[in-house]
Formats: C-alpha cells, sequence, structure tokens
C-alpha cells in the first residue's frame, strides 16, 4: 500500500525499479590471498541491512561507480545476515576499479538474484562440497549454511584444492575446520613448494580416497574452473550420482541480472534467473554449459 | 471488439484530430527506404510502405537510452526523462504490433523494466494491414494478424478502413472525431474476408515451424552452422533491424574531471565477439559459427521453450540487411531438407 502523498509521487522508474542499486559501505577489505581480497559490504540504508535475506548459491550486481557493474556470487551465509561478503578476484575493469577503493567506500548493490541452492530439496541429505580456486567463493555460503543449521543435515563433507597453500582462499577458516568431529573437511593442494602444508597434497580428485560418500543420499555441489568440472564430475558419475543430484555454479556475462540483456543465456534458459546453480541433467541438455 | 469504419477520404481529418493524443509518427521516405519518424506535415505519411529499416521498437527499447545519473553522496538516480513523451504511432504492421508483444512478455515478469513498461503506456498504436512481398514470411510466422497490442487496427476494405478498436484510448480516438466513423455492415464484413484471403494468396514464402525446435536440437551439429559461420561478418545488422532483438549492453561513463557520471544501456547482438565473455577471458561462445547457430537457437528454439512460439515475426527485415545474403527462410529450409542430412 502507498500512501497518498507517495502515490502523487509514484513513477514506476523512480520506485519500482528493478535496475537501482542501493548504496552500500565497504566495512573491510580482507586480502585472503593476493589479487583475491574478500569485500565485506553493509547497506547505508538500515532497513536494507536489516532485511536483505539470500539463499547459498545466489548472487548480486555490484556497482562500481564509474566502472560499470558486474554480478558476483555471495560469499557469506544468510545465517549471518547484516553484511555481505564478496570474494572478488581481480581480473578485469570492474574489479580493478573495486580493487582501487578503500575502506568505507561507498558501491551500489542490487539483487539478490539467481535460484540458490535448493536447500530445501538438500535438507536431510548428505551433503558433499567440491571446489577448487575460486570455486570455493558461491560454495562458501553454502558450508556455512550448512554448519549454521548442522542438524538439518546428514554428514557434511567439504572437498576443496587450490595450487599451493598461499592460494588458498578462506585458509585460516577452512583449517579451523579441519579438526572438527561434524564436517569432514578435506584440503589438498597441487604442490607445496614451501614445505609448510599439513593437509593433503595431491589433486582435488585424489581426496575421494579419504571420503566415505553414498550417492543414493548425497547432494554433490561442485564449483570451480573448467578443469575441476571435468575430472570432478566424472568422478561423481562413476560413483552413480543420479545427475539430478550434482549441483553445478556457473559463471556468465550479465549486464542485467534479471532475465533480460540476453548475455548470460543458454540456450532456452537464463543463468540468471533459471541459474547460476544447476543440475548436471541439466547441463547434458543445454548447449556450451560448461 | 468493437469494429467500425473510416471513409478514407476522412482519413486527413482523423489524423489531425487524433494528435491531440500525442505526437504522431508515422514511416516516411528516407533514400527510398521507410523509417518511422515524427511527421511534420500530414502528407509525408507512406501507409502503404513495404517495412521500415528499423522496426517500432525503437520508441520502446531505444538504440541508447541513459538509465541512471550518478553523483558522489547521491548513488545512482533514476533516469525519467523523455519516458512520459506522449506518441502515437501510426501505420505500423501487424507482424511489428505482434513483436511488441513479444518484447511485452521479456520486459515483464517477475521483474518488469520500468522503463519499457513506461514508453509502452504512452505510445499509442495505429495499426494498418499490408500486402505480402517476396521477403515477409508472417504468415508462417502466425504474425500476419493481432488480435491485441494496438489501440486501432485499420484494415484497407477498398473505399474505407475498416478500424478494429483494441483500447479505451483508441475508442476515445475514435470518440473525439465526432462521427467520422461508421457501423460496419454485412456487405463491409465480406469485403474483408475477400481481402483476407487476398492476403493470403499473395504470400510468396512459407516456412514450416511445428517440430522446428526438434529439428534444431537434431540439427545441433549441422556442418550448415560452420557454413554460416564462415558466411556471417559478425556485423550484427540482422539484430539491430530485428523487430524482437533485445539484447542489451550496459556502460558507465564519468563525466571529464568529475566523480559524476552515467550509465546507459544500448543494443547489443549475440553476434558480437564479446557478447558471451567473461571477465577470465573464457567465452561460451567464441567461434563466429557458435554465435550465428546462437541466434537462430535461441529465436526458433530457445524462445519456443521459454514462451510458447518463435521469436520470429517473418518481417523480412533480416533478409535485407544481411550484408553476405544470410538469409532465415533458406536456413530453415536447408535445415529441415533430407539432402543435408544424408551427406552427413
Amino acid at each position: 500500500m502507498l500512501l497518498a502523498d507517495e502515490v502523487a509521487t509514484y513513477h514506476p522508474v523512480l520506485n519500482d525499479n528493478p535496475y537501482q542499486p542501493h548504496m552500500a559501505r565497504i566495512v573491510r577489505i580482507y586480502k585472503m590471498v593476493e589479487n583475491n581480497h574478500l569485500f565485506t559490504l553493509r547497506f547505508m540504508e538500515d532497513h536494507l541491512a536489516h532485511t536483505f535475506r539470500h539463499h547459498p548459491g545466489q548472487f548480486i550486481m555490484l556497482s562500481v561507480p564509474g566502472a560499470g557493474e558486474m554480478p558476483i556470487s555471495i560469499s557469506s551465509s544468510p545465517s549471518r545476515p547484516e553484511v555481505l561478503e564478496l570474494c572478488v578476484r581481480r581480473v578485469g575493469r570492474v574489479t580493478d576499479a573495486l580493487y582501487r577503493m578503500r575502506t568505507n567506500d561507498v558501491v551500489g548493490v542490487r539483487g539478490p538474484y539467481g535460484n540458490g541452492y535448493p536447500m530445501q530439496e538438500i535438507m536431510g541429505n548428505d551433503l558433499l562440497l567440491a571446489a577448487g580456486g575460486l570455486g570455493m567463493a558461491p560454495l562458501r555460503s553454502l558450508l556455512w549454511y550448512a554448519l549454521d543449521h548442522r542438524d538439518k543435515f546428514n554428514n557434511i563433507t567439504l572437498m576443496y584444492g587450490a595450487k599451493r597453500p598461499e592460494d588458498m582462499l578462506f585458509r585460516e577458516e577452512l583449517l579451523a575446520l579441519v579438526d572438527r568431529t561434524d564436517i569432514n573437511c578435506l584440503l589438498t593442494v597441487d604442490a607445496d613448494p614451501s614445505q609448510t602444508w599439513r593437509n593433503h597434497v595431491g589433486l582435488l580428485p585424489t581426496l575421494f580416497d579419504h571420503a566415505k560418500i553414498d550417492p543414493a543420499r548425497t547432494f554433490a555441489a561442485v564449483c570451480g574452473p573448467p578443469v575441476v568440472y571435468r575430472f570432478i564430475l566424472q568422478r561423481l558419475l562413476d560413483l552413480g550420482f543420479p545427475k539430478n543430484r550434482i549441483l553445478m555454479s556457473l559463471e556468465r556475462r550479465m549486464k542485467c541480472g534479471v532475465g533480460k540483456c540476453g548475455h548470460c543465456s543458454i540456450g532456452y534458459k537464463y543463468t540468471c534467473l533459471q541459474g547460476p546453480i544447476f543440475t548436471y541433467w541439466d547441463a547434458l541438455n543445454l548447449p556450451e554449459m560448461i | 471488439m468493437k469494429i467500425l469504419k473510416l471513409p478514407k477520404e476522412k482519413l486527413d481529418l482523423f489524423a489531425s484530430v487524433v494528435q491531440q493524443f500525442g505526437e504522431l509518427h508515422a514511416p516516411v521516405e528516407q533514400d527510398g527506404k521507410y523509417v518511422f519518424k515524427r511527421l511534420t506535415r500530414w502528407p509525408d505519411a507512406r501507409l502503404e510502405y513495404d517495412r521500415t529499416i528499423l522496426p517500432p521498437k525503437k520508441y520502446f527499447l531505444p538504440p541508447r537510452e541513459t538509465l541512471f545519473r550518478y553523483r558522489p553522496g547521491e548513488g545512482f538516480v533514476p533516469h525519467i526523462e523523455g519516458l512520459d513523451q506522449r506518441i502515437i504511432l501510426f501505420g505500423v504492421h501487424a507482424c511489428d504490433v505482434y513483436a511488441i508483444n513479444i518484447l511485452d512478455r521479456v520486459f515483464a515478469g517477475k521483474y518488469k523494466d520500468p522503463y519499457y513498461q513506461a514508453r509502452r503506456k504512452n505510445i499509442a498504436i495505429i495499426g494498418i494491414d499490408c500486402t505480402p512481398d517476396k521477403q515477409c514470411f508472417c504468415r508462417s510466422m502466425r504474425a500476419d494478424f493481432v488480435d491485441h497490442g494496438f489501440d486501432l487496427f485499420f484494415y484497407d476494405t477498398g473505399d474505407y478502413y475498416q478500424a478494429l478498436v483494441g483500447t479505451a484510448l483508441g475508442d476515445d480516438m475514435v470518440l473525439a472525431t465526432g462521427s467520422l466513423f461508421e457501423p460496419v455492415d454485412t456487405a463491409n464484413i465480406d469485403d474483408y474476408k475477400q481481402r483476407s484471403r487476398n492476403k493470403r494468396r499473395a504470400f510468396q514464402l512459407d516456412v514450416e515451424i511445428r517440430d522446428l525446435p526438434e529439428i534444431f536440437e537434431m540439427e545441433y551439429e549441422s556442418e550448415l552452422w560452420d557454413e554460416l559461420g564462415r558466411q556471417c561478418l559478425s556485423c550484427g545488422s540482422c539484430s539491430m533491424v530485428c523487430p524482437t532483438c533485445y539484447c542489451y549492453d550496459v556502460t558507465d561513463d564519468v563525466e571529464l574531471g568529475t566523480r559524476a557520471g552515467k550509465r546507459t544501456r544500448s543494443w547489443d547482438s549475440c553476434l558480437f565477439a564479446n557478447h558471451a565473455l567473461v571477465a577470465s577471458g573464457e567465452n561460451f561462445r567464441g567461434p563466429r559459427a557458435s554465435r550465428i547457430k546462437f541466434r537462430f537457437y535461441h529465436k526458433q528454439r530457445g524462445f519456443v521453450a521459454e514462451y510458447g512460439r518463435p521469436s520470429c515475426v517473418g518481417c523480412g527485415r533480416c533478409i535485407s540487411a544481411c550484408p553476405v545474403h544470410i538469409d532465415v527462410v533458406q536456413v530453415i529450409e536447408r535445415l529441415r531438407s533430407v539432402e543435408d542430412v544424408a551427406r552427413r
């Protein structure tokens, strides 16, 4: 319901604009890994900070004033509201501009967008999270959501691989999970030249040797560069995973995030609306999926 | 639906009266072709045109438009200038009205595009029927007639126009003219039926679109796509002239010497090399063949799954615009032909 004085000034472009970015302050910049910083944002408007809710796996459109707008997956869990954490790799023009910003600078946020992980379906099952490199960014939201609602899930396994120990995102918090008994946290690096790494060394798929996985009662959430999909998907299929229990988070060029601009279209689905979480069955039926 | 008739000699009078509802735009001749343009005088209107270079989508989704202005401290302020301008588009063909109806569905949904919606609300459409030429295949695309999306629609039935009143605004236009419009009688209806029959017979192109999505799935690996990829210049002309292509790009520009700027959107094309390129350098549709395949695939297969019909209305503009003569009708015929399948 609009109040009388609001009716007079109502204009859909002013009052009901899905492209409207809301200003948010950078409250913290944490340099996890060179050029892979974690940005913590808080909406300038208090009511937005209090009411913004997302599902694990959803993304936002982030505006860096003067540079542009880009889709960024939300790395924080909805179970830890008030702020948004975004793991952003410095790869292009807009991320470059973001990296020039300082704490207390202001950016624009709209969203959340996308389907997110099907939490209602996953609950009550085992959960396997498999990530390589930057793939941990969207999976971290799911990880903490599951750990914060631990009673809703059976066994939880995390497999995460990075090139070297110093390349591992969220390293400290993930290392702290290794000793926990309510999650099987498996961390591996391809190589450890510094000889300081106390966890696994080897490619990501070797972690399957240390995990007990029952495909019939597990949902697998996979995210990473194409090489990760190639090896992990094959391994999951060999284990006998049904194709609709393998969940993938996809990256696409996006200009709107709301199913209009056309860039993220894959076959007849929009990554921004029907994705970014797709099942492997979707992937088989859509061209150019990975 | 209210159906009336307007004697042809009274069209001029109607055109002058109707201008009280908005600025009058119609097809006018420009270098031997036609464009929708603001009329400076009614006699410039060419209602018997074949097709305009750009479709009427330019009114609803302008080639470039400012979405926001940005100022430090103020954030992104929506740009609403021009959105409330009242325009009457006079002489829109059925296929183009159909295309606007398709755009309506894209720009509606859970996230309504308020810029498009505002323009759609403020731009009236007076449609006019036409005689198909050698590039028209709107009948195959089920877009040779429209039953909604216009305020008034005129059928040329000899000495008079038969007018379909589509909206309350259309009705107001009719009422504003006093007694220019007359009721139709049985003979007029027969005139219309005859006109409809003649139009159907005038089509020279025919494309079968039933089960086309399935054929597209089966021919996904066809060598035809590589052939088209070698031919296509990726100029994007087909997207620009297409009445249903809606892809757009968004860019931010900073005003020199300040930290203020604006956010603009502009027409884009899936044929451009960077359409599916992400910042990491990965391009999901890098090769030209995969881009042109995507364009056909999205219109004739993907859109059907999403909205229940192809996003093509058979207006024939892409056939005229393509500098290397890629012809959508021929492409569909090639995909349907049995020889191609056997040759592989």
